[in-house]
């Protein structure tokens, strides 16, 4: 049967093409990124491949250069606030847990993907965007489906959002073999963070780059609590407290070669990441301080080979190896002694096969293997192999006005755990995505797009075999998402505003067999996973952005996003009277608004940069009770920044606020963020 | 263009001028009317219902329902005493009314919040780590605690205790130490037995849970023996007739829930009933339990055992169906004169559950939301200096 899916797919994608016109060329919908600087200039290309029809068709949302290093961002997680349709889940502080929430589908369904590679976490799904730092990185792209690109691993085809992050490539002056940067930061929260960039030309072809990162915080910030009677309004009680054991210490090591070959080109990249923290807690009555510790070691290194065979015929292999430890100490008696480590091992491999039929119409196959180990200390745990087959066909089609993507991605799954007694499963799936985008008039550059997708995401091994609480029968939490959206941006020679650009999106996702943990019993651990939940998502994301020249030499950039959600729980209960309490609610910390503003001024040297994040209000849990109920939050930064030129080297200074008014908020309940907070960070380049 | 700039500032002006934060508000009580047959009659004035919430939420909250006008009272506690930090405190485990006050155990908040019975305004706040349970006899409150730092040999540090409190001052004057994780506590007879658990100790090796009930003298204050019962013991209470209940847990996985008979002069276990129980009351000689397991599956997930004959005398006292729509039935009381029967539904444990109101017959009167994970009862006697129950 399935074979038969594939068959019909395969006829489908040679059929529709030829009812194309004649081909055009391909203009490019690369939008604008904000404000151009000299790194985008001196761009090499990463990509150079013969065909020109496979760019992606929906553009996607990108943070790069100067716009992305003027955010008062210290880590992806803060930078990823700026996008439309994101919801972070902020613990607060240097060293709490930062994860990723994309159109309301779970943070399991989001993809992160470092330098093309996805990062794993078989164990519970979660990728902390908190512990990726910045420092090294050139540009942060959120996508919404998939990347519609059809040169790619199976595995991009396989989220139902993801995040790509790159690294800085090296690129070198025409007088320079090598560059150095150094930087340290310093500020609130204990911090220090040194970093080093060392990049080395050995060749034409051939280069080098290392980069290191200390972080090192002891986590400490002031937050509040005050409360005020509804009637009297005076106030009840108003406390100050310092957050405790929220220290980060950790060690990044980042080593890469990229290379050149005829017509292609190769990298390699071997990661090290290295850290403890404490766990700060939930701030509940009586309890002021937690003293949980959590380490972390992670290590991968994976390698990229491209390469245009023929004018025809591209190639694409990626691999990668991954060991992650993990170690959970809970040393409070009052609560619960436990310490337990994880291991978690990755191997993969990846081959993608690109053949352009005609000048418009390009095919894909991609082919990936994957093996996941994870082994644990914990008592009762069983210890869980998963190999994952992964194999993508792809077509894209482009016929001037309209550009067409296809593609289905059929996953095999595999999986053993040892234990009481030994559990085998296999599960096969295939998951089609289609894309399309129309220009309608010559004249004016409007896009009108679309998509639909359908994907899925695996039970994390913690959903199946954690001790007690896992469930080894369930089955892969399922998406789909209908999206229609248009681009409209404008270009000046003169005047004020330079470019605009203005973007919108609406959309549907359906969640299906949403995994949520349900009660067993009267236990200490009290749950269990089932598939029982459903989830129905309305949204609207809306993003403009604008580059204007206000006065000689006074460049203004302006960016705002703004997103609109209903996120609905539509789990049935079996009691209907508790259903009623949580049926239809706005599903937890999803805000019904939400956006945020990003001003740039640069003058000469000088750049000062302001953001602004709104969260509205929103419900701790689908019981939409003024008791679940939370107050809208919306922070201030600034940042003032100026850079030197001298004569061997620059620099560039940077003091920044955050939280400029000071807010006492929480993103999630009892975890209180901080409040101002400032940094100053200084940059020397060689 | 011009036009295109005002449109871009005016976006950006209406973004900033979007719904601002006010001051957070304390959550007063809220009242919803439940019952028109309401009446003034009996020797008790109402019923008050700690809801545990969910571990980290700090969503512990208290509600009470008045006899006499039928009002249920959600969430009295932070009203009644606006100036408390972070409210109640975090996972309400325990609640006992002894002489004029209401005893509070909150877990999560390592405390126990002391209450004036009427008012529910605090009177004092006892630290205790981890506490689970309380029980009284004769001036003194016990508590069960599941750690501290008392035993210092590192192969026992994990041992729980017994705190011993001077109701008068709130002072803790002594403590016993007992097995891993205690929970239920219970006094007959001179003596405090103490169910313990093991619970954080047999999880994935059932052979490291505990099987005992610790039995001390309340006259020295010492553990005087330990009465083998089953795996990971949790709630125990005293009939009629000074002898113990006692459930298990169990392992989860092989060994079943069951509820066992302790004779309180042999000090050992005489009778078994092969029912697994997640909860139960005791009133008159009349035992109701609540079942474990999946609730479809079994038609006596509600039955009543007869303490003096140590039988099931009827296994479903829900007559009218209602059980059958329940999703997770946590907690039980009976009114003591009238034998209504108020159970709670927890539901999913991080929303609002329901209290269902019962007659004697088992057909429903009414049912109410409540806070979340609705749990522990306490009758209000309308003249308070009666003994406690």
């Amino acid at each position: 049967m399935n074979s038969f899916k594939l068959i019909l797919f395969c006829v489908a994608a040679v059929i529709l093409p030829g009812i194309a016109h004649a081909a055009r060329p391909a203009a490019s919908l690369q939008p604008v990124a904000g404000g151009m600087d000299l790194a985008d200039s001196l761009y090499l290309p990463e990509v150079v491949v013969s065909a020109k029809v496979q760019r992606e068709i929906i553009p996607a949302q990108t943070l790069s250069g100067n716009e992305l290093k003027g955010l008062n961002s210290f880590s992806v997680a803060d930078a990823i606030r700026y996008f439309s349709g994101i919801q972070i889940k902020d613990y607060g502080g240097i060293g709490g847990l930062k994860t990723v929430d994309i159109r309301s589908m779970g943070s399991n369904h989001m993809g992160v993907f470092y330098d093309g590679i996805q990062l794993g976490n078989a164990q519970n799904g979660q990728i902390d965007l908190g512990k990726y730092s910045l420092d090294n990185l050139e540009s942060v792209t959120l996508y919404n489906g998939q990347k519609s690109e059809i040169f790619q691993s199976a595995r991009d085809f396989g989220t139902s959002g993801s995040i790509y992050l790159r690294t800085r490539y090296p690129r070198f002056e025409s007088d320079k073999s090598h560059n150095l940067r150094g930087i340290l930061r310093s500020g609130s929260f204990g911090l220090i963070n040194p970093s080093l960039l060392w990049e080395q030309k050995l060749s034409t072809s051939l280069s080098a780059t290392f980069n290191t990162e200390w972080v090192s915080a002891n986590g400490k910030y002031a937050y509040r609590y005050r409360r005020i009677h509804p009637v009297t309004h005076e106030v009840v009680y108003d406390t100050t407290a310092t957050r405790e054991n929220g220290d980060v210490n950790a060690l990044r090591l980042e080593g890469g070669l990229h290379g050149f070959v005829p017509s292609g080109n190769w990298k390699l990249k071997t990661y090290f990441y290295s850290s403890e923290r404490g766990i700060p807690g939930a701030i509940v009555n009586n309890v002021w301080k937690r003293s949980q510790r959590q380490w972390d070691q992670n290590f991968f290194t994976q390698g990229s080979f491209l390469k245009s065979v023929s004018p025809r015929y591209d190639i694409l292999i990626n691999t990668k190896y991954a060991h992650d430890r993990m170690r959970y100490l809970n040393p409070d008696t009052t609560l619960m002694y436990i310490d337990n480590s994880f291991t978690q091992q990755e191997a993969y491999l990846s081959l993608v096969n690109k053949y352009a039929l005609l000048s418009n119409w390009d095919i894909s196959l991609a082919a990936d293997w994957q093996w996941n180990g994870l082994q644990s200390d914990l008592d009762g745990f069983r210890e869980p192999t998963r190999y994952t087959t992964l194999i993508a066909a792809a077509t894209a089609a482009d016929f001037g006005r309209v550009r067409l993507q296809g593609s289905i991605l059929g996953s095999w799954i595999y999986e053993s755990a040892a234990g009481d007694e030994q559990r085998r499963s296999a599960r096969e799936q295939f998951t089609p995505a289609l894309f399309l985008t129309y220009k309608p008039l010559d004249s004016h550059n409007l896009h009108i797009r679309a998509f639909y997708k359908q994907s899925f995401r695996m039970p994390t091994f913690n959903d199946l075999y954690y001790t007690d609480i896992g469930n080894v029968d369930l089955d892969p939490e399922e998406s789909h998402q209908y999206n229609l959206g248009a681009l409209y941006d404008k270009s000046f020679n003169r005047g004020v505003i330079r470019h605009w650009e203005i973007k919108g999106d609406a959309y549907l996702n359906r969640v299906t067999n949403k995994i949520i943990a349900v009660p067993k019993g009267n236990g200490m651990y009290r749950w269990m996973m089932t598939n029982l939940g459903q989830a129905e998502i309305k949204g609207v994301d809306l993003s403009a952005s604008a580059i204007s020249e206000v006065h000689r030499e006074w460049q203004l950039n302006l960016r705002m996003t703004y997103t609109h959600q209903q996120a609905r729980d539509l789990t049935r209960r079996p009691n209907k009277e508790l259903e009623k309490i949580t049926y239809g609610g706005q599903i937890a910390y999803i805000p019904w608004h939400s956006g945020s503003l990003v001003a740039g001024l640069q003058h000469r040297l000088w750049q000062l940069n302001y953001s602004f994040i709104y969260v509205g209000e929103r419900y701790r849990s689908s019981a939409n009770t003024p008791e679940n109920y939370e107050q809208p939050w919306y922070t201030s930064d600034l940042s003032l920044s100026r850079s030197f030129t001298h004569d061997r080297f620059s620099s560039k200074l940077t003091l920044e606020v955050n939280n400029l008014f000071s807010q006492d908020y929480e993103v999630v309940l009892n975890y209180p963020m901080p409040k101002r907070n400032y940094k100053l960070t200084l940059t020397v380049e060689i | 263009m011009k036009k295109q700039a005002i449109i871009i500032y005016l976006f950006v002006v209406a973004l900033l001028l979007a719904s601002c934060r006010k001051d957070v508000e304390l959550l007063l009580s809220e009242v919803t009317f439940t019952d028109p047959g309401a009446s003034a009659a009996g020797r008790y004035a109402g019923l008050y219902l700690l809801n545990e919430g969910n571990m980290g939420s700090n969503k512990a909250t208290l509600d009470f329902y008045d006899f006499v006008t039928g009002n249920y009272h959600r969430n009295v506690y932070a009203e009644r005493n606006p100036s408390v930090p972070k409210e109640l405190g975090d996972v309400g485990n325990d609640l006992q009314l002894y002489g004029s006050r209401l005893y509070a155990v909150i877990n999560a908040s390592n405390k126990i919040e002391v209450m004036d019975a009427h008012t529910t305004e605090r009177i004092g706040r006892i630290e205790i780590p981890n506490c689970r349970h309380i029980t009284f006899q004769e001036g003194y409150a016990y508590v069960t605690s599941y750690a501290g730092p008392i035993e210092i040999d590192p192969e026992y540090k994990q041992k729980g205790y017994v705190a011993k409190i001077d109701t008068a001052t709130l002072k803790v004057l002594d403590a016993c130490i007992v097995g891993y994780q205690p929970d239920g506590i219970a006094v007959s007879d001179g003596n405090i037995y103490v169910a313990n658990s093991g619970g954080y100790r047999g999880a994935g090796k059932s052979m490291n849970y505990e099987r005992t009930v610790s039995v001390i003298s309340i006259a020295t204050f010492r553990e005087t023996a330990r009465i083998d019962v089953d795996l990971n013991l949790h709630r125990i209470k005293t009939d009629s007739r000074g002898d113990l209940w006692v459930s298990s847990r169990s392992d989860y996985r092989d060994s079943p829930s069951r509820l066992y008979f302790i004779d309180h002069r042999k000090q050992a276990v005489t009778d078994t009933i092969d029912l697994p129980v997640s909860n139960f009351a005791i009133a008159g000689d009349s035992l109701y339990l609540i079942g474990m397991g999946e609730l479809a599956q079994r038609a006596d997930y509600f039955s009543i055992v007869n303490t003096a004959t140590r039988e099931v005398v009827n296994s479903g006292f829900i007559t009218d169906g209602t059980d059958k729509g329940l999703e997770t039935p946590y907690g039980i009381t009976v009114h003591p004169e009238t034998r209504d029967i108020y159970i709670t539904d927890a539901g999913d444990y991080i929303n609002p559950g329901y209290l269902y109101r019962f007659n004697r017959e088992g057909k429903k009167i009414w049912s109410v939301q409540t806070g979340d994970i609705p749990a522990h009862f306490v009758f209000l006697p309308k003249n308070i200096n009666m003994s406690p129950l």
